[in-house]
């Protein structure tokens, strides 16, 4: 009986809290957080991106409590951060001074730094591993270590921007830097055109999985075709907030992991052709997305009416928390609305001419109809 | 009350910001105001911004009540109702006379409310005009100009079609003469509760980050056109199978295994107070 499942919602949720212990108890092995935290590193970076907090220790501890579920970590971050005090704007991170531990470029063979491939899963062939199955993770631990110790240290090149190059060439637009306060969409409402701050804070903290998808679609051709990865950086950049007491003066207050994508492709000029740039920005080393984040930032300047080009469209169903949030309420009764829509299509099926008795004798009729289905 | 999270759960430079967005909904009844909706550990859709609008106002001396659907008991509301006492230490109510504040979804309660309570309303979509129009860029200007058109000729279209308005629930209402505004999905059943009301309502929308309200005495009328007027949902000849009453909105319910059809209010506490004055009674 339907009325049944609304009644006692208390004891079904407590019960149902507590069957979540089981699926999280397992066999009862060991889940430490210290090897979620660096032994799962790119999920543990894509968590962080999508809610916006860099909390490494912070998304560990809530991927254990919710079985490793992406959108439930985010959710649970997101929540947490909503109870903290907003105490400091960090200064502007200045990229060109990131300790860089890969870089590269599709766009030219040898840039100036240098290209460093760093990690990457790109030139491994997916084959399953069955011997990591027996791995001893202290023998796998002694050897990456005696490897490290062989090499010898170099000094830190330094590596402009590959776009600097092509803008003193003036095939890119040098714009003024515009050091205006930048919206802060975990704030404000956004509000439409979105200033480009608001665009790529909502851009990074967006969904992996959507911004590939509209990634894809533009390469597709829902979209300008194919642009290229001018340079693609992962690194670690210090940040610094004002020193309160002093002019002039900072506080070093840590260092994150950031991927930073810039990619060209071609635009017109007034009389000749140029190029232009769109940039990404992730958490971590979460490439992929800073890639999919440049091409849709891009694609976002252009007319027209492809989805990556919509505004509204890309910035307002990209947010994992909102997304999954709406999706999952379809969950919850709607007893009180469906009824009214049943109602809405029955008064449809009245005959136009019944009314008062034969009206009510119509009615029961089209009851009776869908009982029997 | 957990000591580890603020009162109210949100720090309190945040509920001030929302309680400013309120007084500003209150100035400009209908108007969608747009505020910095903040996370809550409950999800986006599930009624977060009839509860950031609880917490915000909720203070020691308030009673509340939880409905979802109508019913106190259903999980939903079970579920907020222990949130709010996670973060609160406020009494709370099935009896609407009794409440300060009563949120809600998707219902107005049966028995009127009075000029010391508020009625907060969880809205999944603020936009009355996000049906014809998609944009937010868009519909923003449309009400800027009054520009209601769209709206009047979908009403038109359902009238051509199939010879009645079909809008269900969210029946788009007219505040004050000036703005179109969505009432959240309640039954067209309980739009006349809006008007000229005796209490405050106020309508959240966490995930589009809206809060807009209805004052007291405010003028609340369905959108319909003169030859035809607004109707609403028809329960003409049924009544309620626990309590007897013939003017509440009921659910209708089937039983499985014999298919039969009946009825029960959707208000649970009324049904179960209009029982108490029966047995009472006899």
């Amino acid at each position: 009986m339907g009325y049944v499942a609304v009644s006692g919602g208390q004891e079904a949720i407590e019960a149902s809290i507590r069957l979540l212990d089981h699926c999280r108890a397992g066999g009862g092995q060991e889940l430490e957080l210290s090897a979620v935290q660096q032994k799962l590193g790119l999920l543990i970076d894509r968590v962080m991106g999508e809610a916006g907090l860099y909390a490494p220790d912070y998304a560990a501890l809530v991927l254990k409590q919710c079985e490793g579920c992406v959108e439930e970590a985010v959710f649970l971050l997101r929540a947490y951060r909503s109870t903290l005090p907003r105490n400091y704007y960090t200064q502007t991170a200045d990229t060109d001074d990131m300790r860089i531990i890969r870089r590269i470029s599709a766009a030219f063979k040898d840039i100036q730094g240098g290209q460093i491939l760093g990690a990457t899963y790109d030139y491994t062939h997916r084959l399953i591993h069955f011997d990591l199955k027996n791995e001893d993770p202290m023998e796998l631990l002694r050897r990456v270590r005696e490897e490290l110790e062989c090499q010898e240290p170099q000094p830190p090149k330094a590596c402009p921007r590959v776009s600097d190059t092509l803008k003193k060439e003036g095939l890119i637009d040098t714009y003024e830097p515009d050091d205006s306060e930048p919206f802060d969409v975990t704030e404000q409402m956004l509000e439409f055109p979105a200033p480009r701050s608001a665009r790529l804070q909502t851009l990074a903290r967006a969904d992996t999985g959507f911004l590939g998808g509209l990634a894809y679609s533009v390469l597709r051709g829902f979209g300008a075709i194919h642009p290229t990865v001018g340079e693609l950086r992962t690194g670690y950049v210090e940040l610094l907030v004002d020193y309160p007491f002093g002019e002039g003066e900072s506080i070093w207050i840590g260092e994150i992991l950031i991927t930073e994508v810039e990619c060209f492709s071609e635009a017109d000029g007034e009389k000749e052709m140029k190029l232009a740039d769109g940039y990404g920005v992730v958490f971590g080393r979460n490439e992929n997305k800073a890639i999919a984040m440049s091409v849709v930032d891009r694609e976002l300047d252009l007319p027209g009416d492809f989805p990556a080009r919509d505004e509204e469209f890309v910035l307002m169903h990209g947010d994992s928390l909102e997304m999954n949030g709406f999706i999952s309420h379809l969950k919850l009764p709607h007893y009180v609305t469906f009824q009214s829509k049943l109602d809405a299509v029955r008064k449809t099926r009245k005959k136009p001419q019944a009314s008062g008795e034969a009206e009510h004798g119509a009615d029961e009729e089209s009851q009776g109809g869908c009982n029997e289905e | 009350m957990k000591s580890e999270y603020n009162y109210g759960f949100l720090d309190e430079g945040s509920k001030r910001e929302i309680r400013r967005s309120v007084l500003k909904a209150v100035a400009i009844p209908g108007y969608q105001v747009p505020f910095g909706s903040r996370e809550l550990p409950i999800g986006r859709g599930w009624g977060t911004g009839g509860i950031q609008l609880t917490l915000s106002l909720i203070g020691p001396e308030d009673v509340l009540k939880v409905i979802d659907q109508g019913s106190d008991e259903s999980v939903n509301a079970v579920n907020i109702k222990k949130f709010v006492a996670l973060c609160t230490d406020v009494p709370t109510t099935i009896h609407t006379a009794e409440a300060t504040i009563v949120q809600t979804r998707h219902r107005v309660p049966e028995v009127p409310m009075k000029n010391n309570q508020i009625l907060v309303l969880q809205v999944p979509t603020p936009e009355p005009l996000r049906v014809i129009e998609p944009k937010e860029e868009v519909t923003k200007k449309m009400h800027a100009e009054k520009d209601y058109a769209g709206i009047w000729l979908q009403l038109y279209e359902c009238l051509i079609r199939y010879g009645k308005v079909t809008i269900g629930a969210e029946y788009p209402c007219m505040v004050e003469g000036r703005y179109v505004m969505n009432p959240s999905p309640i039954p067209k059943f309980d739009n006349p509760k809006l008007n000229d009301a005796e209490c405050l309502y106020l309508f959240g929308a966490g995930r589009e980050k809206k809060i807009y309200a209805i004052p007291p005495h405010t003028q609340v009328i369905p959108l319909a056109f003169e030859d035809v007027p607004f109707e609403r949902e028809d329960f003409s000849g049924r009544k309620c199978r626990l309590c007897g009453s013939e003017d509440t909105y009921l659910d209708e319910i089937f039983d499985a295994e014999t298919g039969e059809r009946y009825y029960q209010c959707s208000d649970t506490a009324y049904c179960k107070e209009v029982r108490a004055r029966h047995e009472s009674n006899h």
